[in-house]
């Protein structure tokens, strides 16, 4: 058994114990098999009373049973450890936190903690009994055959090895060139999803319908190759087959040939011949398995790579958040995200005051958004801290310092929820989930939101598609900016360019209601456009991470350059 | 699509061949245990050798042919599923080449068509050949038991009908039944997800996340549930097919004897129905599989059903001779028919050597009038029309719709690097071209220098993922360039690139389209001083248009963007 997955089964006993019923119903049906054959054989042979016909029966009932109860478990077994698995993903994926789930893949991360997952069924719930099954049975079967008949219990175990034997032999052979084959035979297969993915970049050059013929080429040339490896690659699965079949030869011949000198009983006979294709059986079944289990293999070790990376830096803060509009300051604060040369804040010294609204400028890359993520507290400093009206923002709770936040983040996230529920994303907020209440109202107002949300077919209670679809990029923007309005409690205010993806109209609204919000408030606010950078009290540009200018909002800015 | 079902027939002498091979392994198999049943209980009759020599022969002949035919099939069957594949394939594209208005857009869905051509090798492979192997077995036995005993033929038929039959079809049923419950919570579930993982940073600065981790767990827990119910289901049909395997055992030797046949026949009959129903079994999974299958070929057959984006005419006209100008008249572009036009009457002329820049904010139309332009979409009302050198004017509706789009393309959106080396990656865009024209396009694009440190031949990765993003710009850029339409058309070349890498293509542009026939789409205004015209398109409307100078004297759109831009750069 996979390393990982052992180590999962031992720590959550529910796993462990499904998995114990799951093998223990599975080597247990395949060890009736030998008392059916038993049965089977001194039923057929006169040795026992047709009376025993109705015990065989009840040996088929409870193999039947046991075989509901091994699957039963079997399913028990893979939803516990793939509930175990998604419980720890998600955990991780919070101990993460957001700035570095941005970095990594995160699309990768949905897929593997969602459908990857299922890759591990075919795993636990056929391959690992059919081990077991592989582990035990053959050797009970072969103790029977010692004890019934000597001449062919040895014939037995002299090829029962042969099959992994010849397995191994024909797939070592074979190995280099069917892995080289099957690389091969990725990229062709792949051709097609390349095909098909360039379509709209071939019919833009008239070259689509041309394709076609490229691609019945490339399938036929596929299918050659394909078959090339297949004829290798079936060969031993040719051995296995006929190993087993020649060895059931092996085994009746000789024991007709001794029943026609009357030296063995045709009781013992019968069982040998029900016995030994028993022996074989499960071995086969493991090879034939063995494919389909890789890829949960896989999805496993995929999975513990995430659970086992590299642990989020620093402790949690349980300070207390000062009262009141606090002064926030960065001193000398240098931010390094892991595996990137630059930094992306380099000696960054500011003072907000209390109430001030700073508007931050420069290209994209050239930290903005860091600055509100450590302000966030999503990101820590690598050098230098950021204080909190005189208290190191890391020594803050930081769920109580982010509940005196109000933020927009620069592609804000919708949820596949009803608008009423989006919008009063925090749960501390009043109201009950799908009645919009007069707070989340008055937040779509203030956002420029109820005119659209309203014509919505049911309002406030529309369920929006994932993530926001349905809505145009200027309404979700809306929709999130309403998240902030309706926070009245905050008193620091931080918008990642609130009005990008809006149209003349809806900015000016946006602009006169950020304002609104900004009064008695610290306001600090990613801008690219004059209309919002005009409502700032101060400019602070940066530029490949650090404060190139910081100087009073000119009263009127931007001549053309 | 009718057309469609014959993929599974047309191959039928191979198809045919190897059921029969697969058959033949399994009527060994059945042959062997029969035989030597026979072999050893009429041994233990002692009638003398030679009576048993027909038999020993039978057993090694099966015992070595069983294999062998089964390597034959398993070779067979993949060719067969192979070629049905392809097929398939070639019809799904076949479907896709025109454009639809809802363009099957998402990696994800044409990952999944192209997965679903795989179902029909599943058909094949894991439906079909162990469904005809089955059945042929099924019949050997029957045939076997008519010979030595009639009432057990009886029995066994009962059995294998209960076993190949009930319970296939009712797995399939169930599992069709059981995926229709499962799929909403599944997507529950990756929702959950997705909005813990693309919403982490909402979440944690509105305190949310404790409720989003509860939404998701709750999701699994849901998923879990029904996922161990269906392991139930599925368990039970296994129990049942041991059931009924070992049933029919007992009733055959019961009937056997009963009917006082003798020792040799009841064991014969007894080993056949045992053995037989080892293909039969399998059946159950193949139902499972085959709700599936039938779900993907469904998927597959509603591709082509959507009707395409543009009617080609039936009789197309011939396209003038270049130079051509390009007039667009009130031209009103609907996608959705509840929703505002995304062109609301825009009329604009493309006159041969002189370009044209388009600006104005996401969602204005901007891409829409270059969809129109290339035939990729239907005006609701208004026209284009293209005059030659002739002085003909010819409506776009009457052109085919690819003669359209060899003389109005260029870089369209999201431009697609193939898998395939760099020289074959531009050549699709001029097939006829020779060495000294790509170079000269890939000179012009400035990605010579890049081309001489990697090479023509090297293997551009999947996605590209080889070529940053303005290398990537420059490669569209080149084949736009070598293809040479009568009038390009550019779609925010600097999307998606750094500031500096924006402005350095953005000026190799200007100087490569000089003396073309251009529409430039952008959001970055920095070097259109250099354009002829300047259309400003607002919801769907032109709201401003103007050289670069008197745009951005008079306040609107253009000036704010302009001013914007001069506050973030340097």
């Amino acid at each position: 058994m996979n390393r990982d997955l052992l180590r999962l089964a031992r720590a959550e006993r529910a796993v462990g114990r499904h998995l114990a019923v799951c093998l223990g119903t599975a080597v247990l049906a395949g060890l009736l098999v030998l008392v059916q054959a038993e049965l089977l054989a001194g039923v057929l042979s006169g040795r026992f009373a047709p009376a025993a016909l109705g015990l065989l029966a009840v040996v088929v009932a409870v193999r039947a049973l046991l075989g509901w109860a091994h699957g039963t478990a079997a399913g028990r077994t893979a939803t516990a450890v793939k509930t175990a698995l998604r419980g720890r993903l998600l955990a991780r994926l919070q101990e993460l936190g957001p700035a570095r789930l941005s970095e990594r893949r995160s699309g990768e991360l949905v897929t593997l903690t969602g459908r990857g997952l299922d890759a591990l069924d075919p795993y636990l719930t056929g391959y690992l009994p059919t081990v077991a099954v592989a582990g035990v049975v053959p050797v009970a079967v072969l103790a029977r055959l010692f004890a019934a008949d000597l001449a062919s219990a040895v014939i037995v175990l002299v090829t029962l090895p042969l099959i992994p034997v010849f397995g191994a032999l024909v797939g070592l052979h074979t190995k280099a060139a069917t892995e080289r084959q099957w690389h091969a035979l990725s990229r062709l297969g792949g051709h097609f999803l390349d095909v098909v993915r360039g379509l709209p970049t071939l019919r833009a050059f008239g070259r689509a319908r041309y394709q076609a013929t490229v691609i019945e080429q490339v399938a036929g040339a596929h299918r050659n190759a394909t078959m090339r490896t297949l004829r290798v690659a079936f060969l031993s699965s040719l051995v296995l087959e006929l190993a087993a079949s020649l060895s059931l030869a092996l085994v009746a011949v000789p024991i007709g040939l001794r029943l026609l000198s009357g030296s063995l009983d045709l009781s013992t006979a019968l069982l040998v011949l029900l016995l030994a294709p028993e022996a074989y059986l499960p071995l086969r079944a493991m090879g034939t398995r063995f494919h389909a289990s890789m890829e949960g293999v896989a999805a496993a070790g995929q999975v513990f790579a995430v659970l086992d990376g590299e642990t989020a830096p620093g402790g949690r803060g349980t300070g207390i958040v000062p009262a009141g509009v606090p002064e926030i300051r960065l001193e000398h604060v240098t931010v390094r995200y892991p595996g990137r040369g630059d930094a992306a804040l380099e000696d960054v010294s500011l003072v907000i005051a209390p109430g001030e609204r700073v508007a931050l400028v420069g290209e994209s890359g050239a930290g903005k958004s860091t600055v509100l993520h450590l302000l966030l507290g999503f990101v820590l400093p690598t050098e230098g801290r950021v204080t909190v009206g005189g208290v190191d923002l890391a020594d803050l709770d930081p769920d109580a310092w982010r509940a005196r936040l109000a933020f927009v983040p620069q592609r804000p996230h919708l949820f596949a929820a009803s608008v009423a529920d989006n919008i009063r994303l925090s749960p501390a907020a009043p109201g009950t989930p799908g009645d919009p209440g007069a707070d989340v109202r008055a937040a779509a107002a203030a956002a420029q939101a109820a005119g659209f949300v309203e014509a919505l077919p049911q309002g406030y209670g529309t369920v929006l598609g994932e993530d926001g679809a349905g809505l145009s990029a200027g309404q979700r923007q809306r929709i999130a900016l309403a998240r902030a309005f309706c926070r009245p409690g905050a008193s620091v205010l931080l918008l990642d360019e609130p009005t990008a993806r809006l149209d003349g109209r809806s900015e000016a609204a946006v602009v006169a209601a950020t304002a609104a919000l900004a009064r008695d408030r610290t306001a600090v606010v990613v801008a690219h456009r004059p209309a919002m950078i005009e409502q700032a009290d101060r400019v602070i540009r940066l530029a490949a991470g650090r404060v190139v200018s910081d100087q009073p909002a000119p009263a009127r800015i931007g001549e053309a350059p | 699509m009718t057309a469609r079902t014959p993929a599974v027939y047309s191959f039928s002498p191979r198809l045919l061949g190897a059921a029969a091979a697969g058959a033949a392994a399994e009527l060994a198999g059945l042959g062997l245990i029969a035989a030597a049943a026979w072999l050893i209980t009429r041994a233990a009759e002692q009638p003398g050798l030679a009576a048993l020599s027909v038999a020993i022969v039978a057993v090694r002949a099966f015992a070595t042919s069983k294999g062998v035919f089964r390597y034959g099939e398993r070779l067979a069957g993949h060719d067969v599923a192979l070629r049905a594949q392809a097929t398939t394939r070639e019809r799904l594209y076949g479907a896709l080449i025109p454009a639809r208005p809802h363009t099957p857009g998402g990696a994800d869905l044409l990952s999944r068509m192209v997965e679903d051509t795989d179902a029909v090798q599943d058909l094949m492979v894991r439906c079909l050949l162990p469904a005809a192997g089955a059945l042929v077995t099924g019949l050997a036995a029957i045939g076997i038991g008519l010979v030595v005993l009639p009432p057990a033929a009886l029995v066994l038929l009962a059995g294998l009908l209960l076993a190949g039959v009930l319970l296939p079809a009712a797995s399939c049923a169930a599992a069709r039944r059981w995926t229709a419950r499962i799929a909403p919570v599944r997507a529950e579930l990756a929702a959950r997800v997705a909005d813990l993982v693309h919403g982490a940073a909402d979440l944690a600065a509105y305190g949310a996340n404790g409720t989003a981790l509860a939404a998701a767990e709750e999701a699994d827990r849901r998923l879990a549930a029904l996922e161990r119910r269906q392991s139930r289901v599925h368990a039970a049909g296994l129990a049942a097919g041991t059931l009924v395997q070992g049933g029919t055992v007992a009733c055959v030797v019961l009937v056997a004897q009963a009917a006082g046949a003798g020792q040799v026949a009841t064991a014969v009959l007894a080993l056949t129905a045992l053995v037989c129903f080892e293909p039969v079994l399998p059946l159950a999974a193949a139902g499972e599989r085959l709700a599936g299958i039938a779900e993907a070929l469904r998927r597959l057959r509603e591709v082509g059903s959507a009707p395409p984006a543009v009617p080609e005419p039936a009789r197309p006209a011939a396209p003038p001779p270049g130079p051509l100008t390009v007039e667009v008249e009130n031209l009103v572009v609907r996608h959705d028919a509840d929703r505002p036009p995304a062109l609301d009457g825009v009329s604009l002329t493309l006159t041969p050597g002189r370009r044209t820049a388009l600006v104005g904010p996401s969602g204005a139309g901007k891409s829409t009038l270059l969809a129109a332009l290339m035939r990729l979409t239907e005006p609701e009302s208004g026209r284009v029309r293209l005059t030659g050198a002739t002085g003909d004017a010819v409506d776009l509706r009457d052109l085919d719709s690819d003669e359209v789009r060899r003389r109005i393309t260029g870089l369209t959106q999201d431009p697609y690097v193939f898998r395939a080396s760099l020289r074959d990656n531009l050549r699709l865009a001029g097939p006829d071209a020779d060495d000294e024209t790509l170079t000269e396009a890939l000179r012009r694009a400035r990605l010579d220098d890049w081309v001489r440190r990697t090479g023509w031949d090297t293997e551009l990765g999947e996605d590209g993922r080889t070529l940053s993003g303005g290398q990537l710009q420059r490669l569209a850029l080149a084949r736009a360039l070598l293809h040479d339409p009568e009038v390009l058309l550019l779609d925010e070349p600097a999307e998606a690139l750094d500031e500096a890498a924006a402005d350095a293509l953005m000026g190799d542009l200007l100087d490569a389209t000089r003396g073309r026939t251009t529409l430039l789409v952008t959001h970055r205004l920095r070097g259109l001083e250099q354009v002829d015209e300047i259309v400003v398109l607002e919801e769907g409307r032109v709201v401003q248009r103007g050289r670069h100078e008197e745009l951005a004297a008079v306040p609107g759109y253009y000036r704010d963007l302009w001013r914007s831009e001069a506050l973030t750069s340097r």
